[in-house]
């Protein structure tokens, strides 16, 4: 099967930009631990009110970790606990969010905090908030007939 | 020697093909690939200051 | 006979394909005055009558677009088109394509009522825990059992052709359609898994819990190859069909067959992808399988470069001088390849954007948000469907015994620049409001007097004003149909078919063994697929009771 040589510069030069781009995020997910939210733990969704952490939902500050606070979010149908938050600006945060019921999502809107909720599963994510300002949180999996009406608001304050 | 001559031979209709005209061709996938990358490039920045 | 493409579909062949495209233009119509409306509601502007939930409407345009739409089109032209390149079918054949017809037919109503009874406001990705009445998947089962009986048709009429010439390259045509076909078979058993052993028995009431995380891995098992399906029949137009409006050759058969093994074995074991921000699934297997997505990538860049080739090749043969002035000698004036060629334009910001949203944790930045929404409507819903368009054109009058005159040419060429238009109009607005944090799937919504959602509105009413523009073009689309298909001058259309180069080098027959193709492809899919799978199930938690909460 022949090929033209420019085909095989093209694709050479196609294959080299992709396996960059591979090792770029394969680098700073596997050695810098910026995994994609994965989190293995499992919850009873039933029994989500009576579990630790999400018997207390909201910031709590937490020593001998590697992050500051643990923000902890309960989600249902249709909304979050905490329906607002305060959070200290540049402080190192690892939210924890779980499902009551359905799937939801919970993004907040201009960070890269973005993770799926899935009933029985908690959902983890480290992030600092570099920024001051209001950030929305948004279900972004379809939830039911008020999944636009679901949201929270995280304020990163100085 | 008719080695030689047969390997030759090979060679040159690779080269025939080869020559086909394809300079546009190669022009206008590497504007793809400049896309492809300026686009990639760009996001993973902004999600770098995110 | 068998050997030389026939000059015409077989009159009983070409009647079996219009059946499905009667159904397309339909759910065409119906799912763009869906889509019309959602983009009036998320302006904010409107307000729905007559009691219709956003998320029934939704539910609606996903279905009746990316489930009907598509199968039907795609259903009718691989028939069309095995039937002109390897023969006209046996009665056999025809009477298991014709009950592949009936099934998805069925199928769609039954669903559809669900839908239009506000029993099924699910949406076409169906997630549980939320439980559909059990017609709803009943009827979606149909039209995956549907397709799998159309594609046994098309698989004994290649393996006939085989038959009847030992030692010969099948038609490329045909190949590319069982290829198609062998992927969205392989694929469907993962939806139709769900379907059958976990959804059903669960909204039937036989079982009590469902476990959710299994069933959405063995949905995006499907719903990734689903997104193939779309494209690999628009890849089929671009490569062997193309060449032929245009007056030029097929750049390379075997290039061709080449660039779709590969995507054979590439577009399955990656719906991982779909999932990569979700609990329950080891980051290290998502990124496997993220690797996997990247080789897909390599099929669609060959693609490009034999595209390229094809008009470069062609515009040189008619005495264009200089780097770009090929471009210039392309038939400009004809719909069948101005439209899919704005189409092919298009997949290649579509693929770009692919590329960053399968970019692992990247993914962040734009899972479920409207970024998503606008890339598969760059993808599917113009890059897929103007080539659709662009088949439509030709396929239809050829089928019935017309002619596309000059007079619907143009017509033809209003319709998808208008269509080009408006998915501009709603896809880049789209693109910005996801990296803003716009959500997808998502009704009208202030957010409780967010400063972050007011800055959303503006794009949410480009959207509709790029979704009006789309109608339109819908609306010159049925009407351009409907000449087409019952009132346009009779006479011959041409069936165009794609040949290669005089001289070119004889295909391989390597192509035809399906053995070693999907052999590979059951290796990448088990090694992708099954510790995930047995992650799901022994580590799993409680089930989930159903959920009815709209």
């Amino acid at each position: 099967m022949h090929m033209h040589k420019f085909e095989k510069i093209w694709l050479i030069f196609g294959f080299g930009a992709l396996l960059v781009f591979l090792t770029v995020i394969g680098v700073s997910a596997f050695y810098l631990g910026n995994q994609p939210p994965s989190c293995l733990a499992t919850i009873d969704p039933e029994k989500v009110d009576t579990t630790a952490p999400f018997n207390e939902p909201g910031l709590k500050k937490v020593e001998g970790k590697e992050w500051d606070y643990e923000l902890v979010f309960v989600a249902s149908a249709f909304s979050y606990s905490p329906a607002r938050v305060e959070v200290p600006l540049g402080a190192k945060v690892k939210v924890i969010a779980t499902s009551k019921d359905v799937m939801h999502g919970f993004q907040a809107a201009g960070t890269n905090v973005n993770m799926m909720l899935e009933p029985g599963y908690i959902s983890e994510v480290v992030t600092t908030f570099k920024n001051p300002g209001e950030f929305l949180i948004v279900c972004n999996e379809y939830c039911g007939v008020g999944h636009h009406m679901m949201h929270s608001m995280i304020e990163v304050v100085e | 020697m008719a080695k030689t001559e047969l390997n030759r031979k090979i060679d040159t209709e690779t080269e025939v093909e080869d020559s086909t005209n394809l300079n546009g061709t190669l022009a206008s996938v590497m504007i793809l690939g400049a896309i492809l990358i300026i686009t990639w490039v760009g996001l993973y920045m902004l999600f770098l200051s995110r | 006979m068998n050997i030389q493409a026939k000059l015409k579909v077989d009159p009983r062949d070409g009647k079996l394909a219009m059946a499905h495209f009667y159904v397309f233009i339909v759910a065409l119509a119906i799912g763009g005055l869906a889509g019309l409306l959602q983009t009036f509601v998320r302006s904010g502007k409107f307000e729905l009558p007559f009691g219709i939930g956003y998320y029934q409407l939704l539910t609606l345009h996903g279905v009746v677009l990316a489930l009907v739409m598509t199968t039907f089109f795609i259903m009718g032209f691989l028939h069309a088109v095995v039937s002109k390149t390897a023969g006209t079918y046996t009665n056999r054949q025809r009477t298991l394509a014709w009950i592949s017809f009936a099934l998805l037919t069925i199928g769609t109503i039954m669903a559809a009522i669900m839908i239009l009874l506000n029993e099924a406001s699910v949406l076409y990705t169906f997630y549980a825990p939320l439980q559909a009445h059990a017609v709803f998947y009943i009827g979606l089962t149909l039209v995956v059992v549907g397709s799998w009986v159309g594609s046994a048709a098309v698989f004994m009429k290649y393996g006939e052709w085989r038959k009847a010439n030992p030692g010969q390259s099948s038609p490329l045509l045909t190949f590319m359609a069982v290829i198609t076909l062998m992927m969205w078979d392989i694929a469907t058993i993962g939806v139709a898994t769900t379907v059958l052993f976990q959804i059903l028995p669960w909204s039937l009431g036989l079982v009590e819990t469902i476990n959710v995380g299994l069933s959405r891995t063995l949905f995006w098992y499907f719903g990734h190859p689903l997104v193939y399906f779309w494209l690999l029949p628009a890849y089929m137009v671009w490569y062997a069909i193309i060449p032929k409006i245009i007056g030029g050759k097929i750049f390379s058969d075997s290039l061709a067959r080449l660039s779709f093994v590969l995507l054979l074995f590439f577009s399955i074991p990656v719906g991982l992808h779909h999932q990569l921000v979700e609990p329950g699934i080891d980051p290290a297997w998502k990124f496997i399988q993220v690797i996997l997505t990247f080789l897909v990538v390599i099929p669609s860049l060959m693609t490009a470069f034999s595209l390229f080739a094809t008009f470069e090749s062609y515009g040189r043969s008619k005495g264009a001088k200089g780097l770009f002035g090929w471009f210039k000698k392309l038939p400009w004036g004809d719909a069948r390849f101005t439209i899919p060629f704005i189409g092919m334009l298009g997949f290649i910001p579509g693929g770009a954007g692919g590329i960053v949203n399968a970019s692992h944790q990247m993914n962040q930045l734009v899972h479920n948000t409207i970024w998503i929404t606008g890339h598969f409507h760059m993808t599917v819903a113009f890059a897929v469907i103007l080539t659709f368009y662009g088949v439509a054109y030709w396929l239809i009058p050829h089928l019935t015994g017309r002619i596309l005159t000059k007079k619907m040419n143009k017509l033809a060429m209003i319709q998808g620049i208008t269509w080009t238009i408006g998915m501009l109009f709603m896809s880049s607005s789209m693109h910005i409001q996801g990296l803003l944090g716009g959500p997808r799937r998502s009704a009208f919504s202030e957010y409780g007097g967010a400063a972050q959602a007011a800055e959303w509105i503006p794009y949410q009413i480009a959207q509709a004003v790029g979704g009006s523009i789309l109608f339109i073009s819908i609306i010159l689309m049925v009407y351009v149909f409907i000449n087409l298909a019952f009132f346009a001058p009779k006479g011959e259309q041409e069936f165009p078919v794609g040949e290669v180069a005089k001289g070119a080098e004889k295909t391989p027959l390597v192509f035809d063994n399906w053995k070693l193709w999907l052999g590979i492809s059951a290796i990448l899919i088990v090694f992708a697929y099954t510790l995930p799978l047995i992650d799901l199930i022994q580590n799993a938690p409680p089930g989930s009771k159903g959920f009815k909460l709209w």
